[in-house]
């Protein structure tokens, strides 16, 4: 077991793109610690830097700036660039991510698309953990179906067990019920808190929706790039 | 747990009309490479067959082009020079000789063959040397004429077949009005003999008012004699010439490599083409994909993992078109040397497109490393995909 307590940390985080000779600054200054088993949202109108705040705290891109501490080590500090392959290996190990469009593969099934990242990478221990995933959210009766046969909620459901299946630490969800009604929702918000209670999973979540965001422990809003701690729930 | 290959494959499935058509490319391209080595190696051998069938190394006729006398003796024809017989008994008596055999060769108009008539050839043989000549020929009935003289007929399989007669029936020479008797009846050789009807030598020479005059005389060397000298002995001989065969064969070889290399370039266009085919439908497919390979980049796979991916389905692509281009060539191998034949100016008999095992296996890989190099730049380009950029293709859509 991991002796460690913050998850991720990060340390006047900067982000800045450049529009012709003109910086813009999509995240700027940002210091954040999500603790280990935290479940926290982020909110913010379009534009104001959460999904690049959620790209770097997701080690999908190198910050211009700032400290990005994970598990208590620190991974990015004063410009040091990681490669790409470099990103890949800290993503596999430690990270699950849903999108708001699912990205299931059209020609696998259910299971298949659950079991596709142990294709790349195969945590030991991990060997029946598909069938329990689908089990645990309701999917393990369609577990032969393609993915145009099942419905969008059911189709986030199929993504978050492939998010899950190599027992990642951390769970990334960028926009997961964009593309659903408010029924499908909340029933996949609830599954997100189901897993942070069960396993204690480590849960960044960014959504447009105030309501959903409000089921997080913790709730963060982020406006032109810079974040504000909005509430916290008592655990 | 799915395999890689397995995904790779299933891929393929999701444009299924683009993908069944970069494999009729890959199959083409397959089938003409496999059909144009099998033609280099069978026209060869059939070549080799032909001549070695005629069982001598030498052969002297009167003077004229030597290969158009050497390809009628293939072939068959007429418009052929006559020699004097009385050369024979002169050879017979060199000490490099093995064996010599006097031909008589003679065509006429037969105007029941075919449509509109054709050309039946005899061949006027002494039965004895004849036999000894080629003692590869089997009686399917009967047996060689009883003497020089008689007015009997040794019919090849195809000739037979074609004027239908058995041992014991007559058969009409036309123009002459002369009558043979059957008295055997070849078995199939897969050569020039098949279509050829055989008469005593002194019947022919009679018939057709050429006492003592041949068109060709055989030679079988002795063994390890030098063929080479000897012809330079032989063209002491007045108003004759000698043909090696292996002069012959190396002659038409050269001719037709000719041909082969016009060929190969067509062959080797196609598979460019269908090289082109599988780089633009792999780089379409990678494109269509770019958010998913993505994604498959955040979910664990690395760049190589996403290369082979790429190219499994390159190979996948090439494998199958390369068996359904080689299954297709041998079905068709028969009809692909019939087409050559009719273009040909000269083919031997017998099977001019031989495909082997070996063939088979040299084509399968060449075309896996044409698929291995045509995925090359489709599998890295994939490779280099970053997460960010699919997610961001999101964003932007």
């Amino acid at each position: 077991m991991n002796q460690y307590n913050i998850s991720i940390e990060a340390i006047n985080l900067k982000k800045v793109y450049l529009r012709g000779s003109e910086e813009i600054p999509a995240v700027n200054d940002v210091s954040l610690r999500i603790n280990r088993g935290d479940f926290i949202s982020i909110i913010g109108p379009s534009g104001s830097g959460k999904t690049t705040l959620i790209n770097l705290l997701g080690f999908l891109d190198n910050p211009t700036s700032g400290e990005l501490r994970l598990r208590e080590q620190a991974i990015f500090n004063h410009g040091k660039h990681l490669s790409e392959r470099e990103l890949t290996k800290i993503r596999r190990e430690i990270y699950g991510y849903i999108f708001q469009s699912f990205y299931l593969i059209p020609t696998l099934t259910v299971m298949e698309n659950v079991v596709l990242p142990l294709t790349f990478y195969r945590k030991p221990g991990t060997e029946d953990e598909a069938a329990k995933l689908l089990k645990l959210l309701g999917m393990e009766h369609r577990k032969d179906h393609l993915p145009g046969q099942i419905s969008g909620g059911e189709m986030q459901r199929v993504a978050i067990a492939r998010a899950m299946v190599n027992r990642p630490e951390i769970l990334l969800a960028d926009e997961p019920t964009g593309n659903l009604d408010t029924k499908r929702s909340g029933e996949i918000v609830e599954v997100l808190k189901g897993l942070n209670q069960s396993v204690g999973l480590t849960i960044i979540m960014v959504t447009h929706n105030p309501e959903l965001a409000r089921s997080a422990a913790r709730m963060f809003e982020m406006r032109d790039g810079q974040i504000s701690e909005m509430d916290r729930k008592s655990p | 747990m799915i395999t890689k290959f397995q995904v790779a494959y299933k891929n393929l499935l999701r444009k299924r009309i683009r993908s069944i058509l970069t494999l009729v490319g890959i199959a083409l391209s397959a089938w003409v490479l496999v059909s144009l080595l099998g033609f280099n190696q069978g026209y060869e051998k059939a070549l080799n067959k032909d001549i070695d069938n005629m069982g001598f190394e030498l052969m002297i006729m009167a003077k004229g082009c030597p290969y158009e006398a050497a390809t009628l003796m293939l072939k068959g024809g007429t418009g052929l020079k006559y020699i004097d017989e009385s050369i024979m008994g002169d050879i017979a008596k060199e000490p490099e000789v093995d064996k010599a055999f006097p031909m008589l060769m003679s065509a006429v108009f037969d105007p029941n063959k075919g449509q509109s008539g054709g050309i039946a050839g005899y061949f006027g043989v002494d039965a004895k040397s004849f036999s000894e000549l080629k003692p590869s020929l089997k009686f399917r009935q009967g047996k060689w004429f009883t003497s020089t003289d008689t007015y009997e007929a040794v019919m090849g399989y195809e000739a037979a077949e074609l004027e239908q007669r058995e041992v014991g029936d007559m058969i009409l020479m036309p123009e002459k009005n002369v009558e043979f008797k059957v008295v055997g009846i070849l078995e199939r050789t897969g050569t020039q003999d098949d279509g050829t009807i055989f008469v005593p030598l002194k019947t022919l020479q009679k018939i057709f008012n050429r006492p003592h005059e041949l068109t060709t005389i055989g030679i079988k060397l002795k063994k390890g004699v030098d063929s080479a000298r000897f012809e330079e002995k032989l063209y002491k001989l007045p108003d004759v010439q000698v043909v090696s065969l292996a002069q012959v064969k190396d002659t038409i070889m050269k001719l037709i490599s000719t041909a082969k290399v016009m060929v190969l370039s067509i062959a080797s266009i196609a598979i460019l083409i269908a090289m082109v085919g599988v780089i633009n439908t792999i780089l379409m497919s990678v494109h269509e994909r770019f958010q998913e390979i993505g994604i498959l980049k955040t979910i664990g796979a690395m760049p190589w993992d996403i290369f082979k991916l790429i190219w499994i389905e390159t190979l996948i692509l090439c494998a199958i078109g390369g068996i359904l281009g080689i299954g297709l060539a041998l079905i068709l191998s028969k009809v692909t040397g019939i087409l050559i034949r009719y273009v040909m100016p000269y083919a031997p008999s017998g099977g001019l497109v031989l495909i082997d095992l070996r063939l088979v296996l040299v084509t399968m890989v060449a075309i896996l490393c044409i698929g291995l190099l045509s995925g090359l730049y489709p599998a890295w380009k994939a490779g280099r995909i970053r997460p960010l950029e699919a997610i961001r293709s999101e964003v932007a859509r």
